[in-house]
C-alpha cells in the first residue's frame, strides 16, 4: 500500500512539470509582446532590450522557464497587469468561495445520482427509468451558463425568490454559509454547477448497476432468498470504488469548470477571475490561476486513486 | 518409423534445396526471456526464461509433436519460429540457410516457408473482413494480384472443405469454430508453405470436430507435401498425429525421441507423470491419485538443478544441484531417445541411473541411453 | 503410427450450413438503428438544424446584421419578429439561423480534426507500444491533468477571440481524448492473433495498420467522435459566452447569449432562446451517438 502511494506519487512529478510547462507556454502563445506593454510609446529601442534583459526576456526559453518556475515554487505567481498586485493572493483569495460551492454541488450530485440511479435500474426499462434518463441526458447536454441564465429568469427576475448575482451585502470576506441570508446567493450557482455532474454520475451508476445485476453472483444472492434490498445493497457495494474514483473527477471539473458558472452569477471564485483576465488580457492573472487550478485538479485525482486503492480489495497495487 | 522414411524418399519437391536427408528445420540454443519490471523506477528486476536453450530438428515430410503444460513455453516457441518475436540467442537454419543471416535465406524467405495455424479462433481472423478476403491478404502482400489472390483464396477454401460461393463472402462470426479453424488453415496455406507450425489448433474444438480437423491436416499433408510442427497439450491427438514428440517443462525440452517410444516407454518421470493423467478408455482403469501435484513452478525463478525437481517422485540430492544434460540432439539419429534426467545417465549420481558397466554393454552394443 | 483408425470420422464433402443472407458489420450495424425511432428522431433534427444553417441565407427573413434601434427587444412571438429582436433591434430568428453556421462548424470542424490527428497519434502509440507509446501518451496525460473547459479557456485566453483560435483551442482540447480512445482499441486489435498471422504473412506495418487496424477501430473512435460533437458545441459557446469566439457583429449562439444576458429584466423569454438552440442541438448529438454506440455494440 505505501509503496503503492509511493510509486503513484512519483508517476504525479511528470504530470505536474508538464502542467507547469503548458501553463509557461501559455504566456509564449500569448500574442504580442509584454515588454512593448510596459514601455511607454516613445521609449527607445536601448531602453526596450534593457527591460527585456531586466525580466530574464532575452535568455533562450528553457532559461526562462527555469527562472520562472522557480518563482513559481517560492510561491511567486508574478504581477497581475490589471490592479498590480500579486496574482498568488488573489488566486488564493478567490479559491476559496470555488472549492465551497463545487464541495458542495458535487456532494448534492453524488447523493442524488446514486439515489436516481439505483432507482432507475431497479426499474430497469420502466417509465421511471425513462425519466431518470432523460434528466441524466438534459444535465450533460445542458450548457450551464444557459442554466444559469435560466435559472436566474426564474427565480430572481419572475419569483424575486433568489437574488441574482453577486456574493450579497456582506461580501465573501464575512460570508456565512450556515446564514440564510448569506446562503440564498449560493444556491443558483450551486444548482447551476451541480446538474452537469448530476446527469453523468446518474447515467454511470445506472449503466454499472444494470451490470452488476446480470451478473451471475447476483442470481446466486436472490437464490439463497436475500431481499431486493439485501441484493441491491451488495450491488451497490460492488460499484462503490468506481463511484468514489468519478466522484473524485467531478469534483476536480467543477473547480476547473467554474468560470462559466461564476461569470453568469458574478461569484467572485477563481471562475470569475478568470473571466476578468480574458476580459483585460491579463496574461500573468491567467496563467496563475490556470497552474493553480490544474494543479489542485492533479492532486485531487491523486487522492482519489488512493482512495480507490484502500476501498477497493481487489486493487492490490504494490 | 517406416512410414516416415517413405515421406522422406517421396519429396520430389521442386522448392527442395538441401535434398531429403537436409533438416526442413533445425533450431539451435534459442533463448527468450521477457523481462519482469517493477519498483519505482521500473527497472528490471527478474526475468522469465520463457525458452531457454533449446535445439532439436524437424525433417522434411515428417509431424514434431510439441508437448507440455500451460505456461511451458510452447507458444512462445512458435513464435519465436516464426519471428513474430524477437529471440535472445540461437539460430534457425531452414532446409540448410541460416535464416536472417548474412548468406542465409532472408526473412520473406521464411515468411513463404513456414506459416502457423493459430489456436484462438476468436481473435485469429479479422472480424471486419470477409473470409476470402483474409485468405486473400497473405498473396497480395507478397505481389500476386487482386485477382489472382482471390481465385487462390477460393480455391483454398475448397481445398479445406469450405464452399467458396456459400462462405467466401461470410464474416469469421457467421462461421463455427470448426470452419474457422478451416479458414485459418486455409490462410496459412496461401503463401504455399513448406512448414505448418500448429499452435494448439485443434485444442479449442469439439472432438468430433476435431477429429475432421485433424483427418483434413493428414490429407492436406500427403497432397501438398508438408511438415508440421504440432503444439498440443492433448497426448492422445499428438500421439495420432506425431512422429516424434518434443516434451517441454519450463522452457526447456525434457525428453524428446519417437513417438512410440515415448508414449510405451517414456524416460523422464515428467512425461510418465503426464502420460499417466490420460484418461483411459476403460472405466476400471481410472487416475485414482493425481500422478503429478501442485502447479508447474514460477518459470522467474525455475528451481535450482533440474527444473522438475520440486515436483519429482524420484528426486535426490544430485537433481537439486546439477542440471541434467538432454544430449546432443542435433547430432543424433531421429529415432534416437533422449531425456534430460539423472537417472537415465550413467554415472550421474543418482541411485537408479544405470551403472557405468551397464552403460559400457549397451554402447558396445550400439544403443545410445 | 497410432491406434485410432485414421478415417473414423470422414470429412462431409461440405460443411452443411443453413443459407443464410450475409450481412457485412455496417449493414447490421445499419438494421438495428432501423428500428431506434429516438436515434432516427434525432438524426432527422440534426439533419434540419445543419440544412437551417446551410440555407440561412435563404430561409432568413431579414438581414441578421441589420440593427433599428426602434425595434429594441421585441418579445417573442411578435408578428414582424417570430423569435423576437435583441438588444439592437436585430431580428433574432434571422440571426438564429446565421448563428447556427458557426455554432455547427464549431462542434464538427474541431472534432473531424482532433479525430484524425488524435487517432493517428492513438494509432501509432498503440501499434507501436513501447517508449513510442510511453512518449506519446505521456504527453497526453499532461493535457488530462486540465478539465476540459480550463483546457481550452487558458489556451483561448491566451491566444485571444477569433474563429480561427477558437477552432484551434478546441482541436487542442480534444485531442487528448480521442487519442486515448484510439490507442486502447489500437492495443487491443494488436493483441489479437489475425494481426500476428498478417506479420506472418511478411505484410508491412503500414499495409496491416490500413487493412488490419483501422477497421477495427473505427466503430470505437467514431462513436467517441459522435459524443465529442456536443461537447464542443458547449465548448465553443462557452467560449464565445466569455467573448472568446467570433467578433460581435457576426452571429454566434454563444456570443448572443451572452449579450442578450444585459437584457433579462427588460425580455427574459427572448434571452434564452439561443440557449434552447445550444441545448436541442447538443440533446440531439448526444441521443444520435447513444444510440450509434448501442447500434454498434455487435458481438463480432
Amino acid at each position: 500500500m505505501w509503496l503503492y502511494a509511493l510509486r503513484r506519487l512519483v508517476l504525479t512529478l511528470p504530470i505536474l512539470f508538464g502542467v507547469t510547462v503548458i501553463c509557461f507556454a501559455l504566456v509564449q502563445i500569448a500574442p504580442g509582446d509584454p515588454i512593448q506593454n510596459l514601455l511607454s510609446p516613445t521609449a527607445s529601442q536601448e531602453d526596450a532590450d534593457r527591460l527585456r534583459a531586466a525580466y530574464g526576456l532575452d535568455q533562450p526559453l528553457p532559461i526562462q522557464y527555469f527562472i520562472w518556475i522557480a518563482k513559481v515554487l517560492r510561491g511567486d505567481l508574478g504581477m497581475s497587469i490589471a490592479n498590480n498586485a500579486p496574482v498568488a493572493t488573489e488566486v488564493f483569495r478567490a479559491f476559496g468561495n470555488t472549492i465551497t460551492i463545487a464541495l458542495i454541488s458535487v456532494a448534492l450530485a453524488f447523493v442524488l445520482s446514486m439515489i436516481l440511479g439505483v432507482i432507475a435500474a431497479y426499474r430497469s426499462g420502466s417509465i421511471v427509468d425513462k425519466l431518470i434518463t432523460a434528466v441524466a441526458v438534459f444535465g450533460i447536454s445542458v450548457p450551464t451558463f444557459w442554466l444559469g441564465v435560466v435559472l436566474v429568469i426564474v427565480f430572481a427576475v419572475n419569483m424575486f425568490w433568489l437574488p441574482a448575482t453577486g456574493m450579497g451585502a456582506s461580501g465573501s470576506e464575512t460570508f456565512n454559509y450556515f446564514n440564510w441570508e448569506d446562503f440564498k446567493f449560493a444556491i443558483m450557482p450551486i444548482i447551476a454547477l451541480a446538474l452537469p455532474p448530476l446527469g453523468i454520475m446518474t447515467r454511470t451508476t445506472r449503466a454499472s448497476l444494470a451490470e452488476i445485476l446480470n451478473q451471475d453472483f447476483v442470481q446466486t444472492l436472490r437464490a439463497k432468498g436475500l431481499s431486493e434490498t439485501a441484493v441491491m445493497f451488495h450491488a451497490v457495494r460492488n460499484i462503490m470504488p468506481q463511484a468514489v474514483a468519478m466522484l473524485g473527477l467531478q469534483l476536480g471539473y467543477l473547480i476547473g469548470g467554474s468560470v462559466l458558472v461564476e461569470t453568469v452569477f458574478t461569484w467572485p471564485g477563481t471562475g470569475f477571475l478568470l473571466n476578468k483576465a480574458i476580459l483585460t488580457r491579463d496574461i500573468p492573472l491567467l496563467q496563475g490561476t490556470i497552474l493553480v487550478l490544474a494543479t489542485v485538479f492533479v492532486l485531487i485525482n491523486l487522492v482519489v486513486d488512493l482512495a480507490q486503492s484502500v476501498i477497493d480489495p481487489r486493487i492490490k497495487r504494490a | 518409423m517406416t512410414d516416415l522414411i517413405d515421406a522422406i524418399d517421396a519429396s520430389p519437391d521442386s522448392r527442395d534445396r538441401g535434398g531429403p536427408a537436409q533438416p526442413m528445420l533445425i533450431v539451435e540454443n534459442i533463448k527468450k526471456y521477457f523481462p519482469i519490471r517493477a519498483g519505482l523506477l521500473n527497472r528490471q528486476v527478474a526475468e522469465v526464461k520463457a525458452v531457454d536453450d533449446i535445439s532439436f530438428y524437424v525433417l522434411k515430410g515428417e509431424t514434431l509433436g510439441i508437448v507440455g503444460e500451460s505456461g511451458c513455453g510452447k507458444s512462445t516457441l512458435a513464435r519465436l519460429l516464426m519471428y513474430l518475436i524477437d529471440k535472445d540467442e540461437g539460430h534457425l537454419i531452414l532446409d540448410g540457410d541460416p535464416v536472417g543471416e548474412k548468406l542465409g535465406v532472408a526473412l520473406d524467405g521464411l515468411r513463404r516457408s513456414l506459416q502457423m495455424v493459430f489456436q484462438d479462433s476468436y481473435s485469429s481472423l479479422n472480424p471486419r473482413l470477409p473470409i476470402e478476403q483474409s485468405i486473400a491478404y497473405g498473396p497480395k502482400v507478397q505481389g500476386a494480384s487482386s485477382k489472382q489472390a482471390k481465385e487462390q483464396a477460393r480455391a483454398l477454401l475448397d481445398k479445406v472443405g469450405l464452399k467458396p460461393d456459400r462462405f467466401g463472402q461470410r464474416y469469421p462470426h457467421e462461421l463455427s469454430g470448426g470452419q474457422k479453424q478451416r479458414v485459418n488453415i486455409a490462410r496459412a496455406l496461401a503463401l504455399d508453405p513448406r512448414l505448418l507450425i500448429l499452435d494448439e489448433a485443434v485444442s479449442a474444438l469439439d472432438k468430433s470436430v476435431e477429429a475432421q480437423v485433424l483427418n483434413l491436416l493428414g490429407d492436406l499433408k500427403e497432397q501438398l507435401n508438408l511438415t508440421y510442427i504440432f503444439i498440443s497439450h492433448d497426448l492422445h491427438v499428438v500421439r495420432y498425429i506425431s512422429d516424434r514428440v518434443l516434451v517441454m517443462y519450463l522452457g526447456q525440452v525434457v525428453e524428446i525421441g519417437p513417438v512410440d517410444k515415448i508414449y510405451d516407454a517414456p524416460k523422464h518421470p515428467y512425461t510418465r507423470a503426464l502420460l499417466e493423467c490420460r484418461l483411459s478408455m476403460d472405466p476400471a482403469d481410472r487416475v485414482e491419485v493425481a500422478p503429478l501435484a501442485g502447479d508447474p513452478p514460477n518459470p522467474v525463478n525455475p528451481p535450482s538443478g533440474c527444473r522438475f525437481h520440486t515436483r519429482c517422485p524420484h528426486v535426490e540430492e544430485v537433481c537439486m544441484s546439477k542440471a541434467p544434460a538432454l544430449g546432443d540432439v542435433l547430432r543424433s539419429t531421429p529415432d534416437t531417445h533422449l531425456a534430460a534426467c539423472h537417472m537415465v545417465h550413467a554415472g550421474s549420481g543418482h541411485t537408479k541411473a544405470p551403472k557405468p558397466a551397464d552403460a559400457m554393454m549397451w554402447a558396445n552394443l550400439g544403443v545410445t541411453l | 503410427m497410432s491406434d485410432i483408425p485414421a478415417n473414423l470420422i470422414p470429412i462431409p464433402a461440405t460443411q452443411a450450413a443453413p443459407s443464410q443472407r450475409v450481412r457485412s458489420y455496417w449493414g447490421s450495424v445499419w438494421n438495428r438503428l432501423r428500428y431506434d425511432y429516438v436515434t432516427l428522431f434525432c438524426l432527422a433534427l440534426i439533419i434540419l438544424i445543419v440544412l437551417s444553417a446551410v440555407f440561412a441565407p435563404w430561409l432568413a427573413p431579414m438581414d441578421p446584421d441589420k440593427s433599428s434601434m426602434a425595434n429594441r427587444l421585441r418579445p417573442i412571438f411578435h408578428p414582424k419578429y417570430f423569435l423576437g429582436t435583441d438588444e439592437q433591434g436585430r431580428d433574432l430568428l434571422s440571426r438564429m439561423l446565421y448563428g447556427g453556421r458557426v455554432s455547427l462548424l464549431m462542434g464538427i470542424m474541431p472534432v473531424v480534426l482532433a479525430t484524425t490527428i488524435g487517432g493517428l497519434f492513438g494509432v501509432v502509440a498503440g501499434y507501436y507500444g513501447g517508449k513510442v507509446n510511453m512518449v506519446i501518451m505521456r504527453t497526453m496525460d499532461v493535457f488530462f491533468a486540465f478539465p476540459s473547459v480550463l483546457l481550452a479557456v487558458a489556451i483561448s485566453g491566451s491566444l485571444g477571440g477569433g474563429i480561427t483560435n477558437q477552432m484551434l483551442t478546441l482541436t487542442v482540447v480534444l485531442i487528448p481524448p480521442l487519442c486515448r480512445v484510439a490507442e486502447t482499441a489500437t492495443s487491443q486489435v494488436r493483441t489479437m492473433d489475425f494481426v500476428d498471422a498478417a506479420r506472418a504473412s511478411g505484410a508491412s506495418t503500414a499495409s496491416i495498420i490500413s487493412t488490419h487496424v483501422l477497421i477495427n477501430i473505427l466503430s470505437p473512435v467514431l462513436v467517441y467522435a459522435s459524443t465529442l460533437v456536443s461537447v464542443s458545441i458547449i465548448l465553443a459557446s462557452g467560449l464565445s459566452f466569455l467573448g472568446l469566439g467570433v467578433s460581435p457583429p457576426t452571429a454566434d449562439w454563444g456570443l448572443m447569449l451572452s449579450t442578450l444576458r444585459q437584457s433579462i429584466y427588460v425580455e427574459p423569454l427572448v434571452t434564452a432562446v439561443p440557449g434552447v438552440a445550444i441545448l436541442i442541438t447538443s440533446i440531439a448529438f448526444n441521443l444520435v451517438s447513444d444510440g450509434l454506440r448501442q447500434a454498434m455494440d455487435v458481438k463480432a
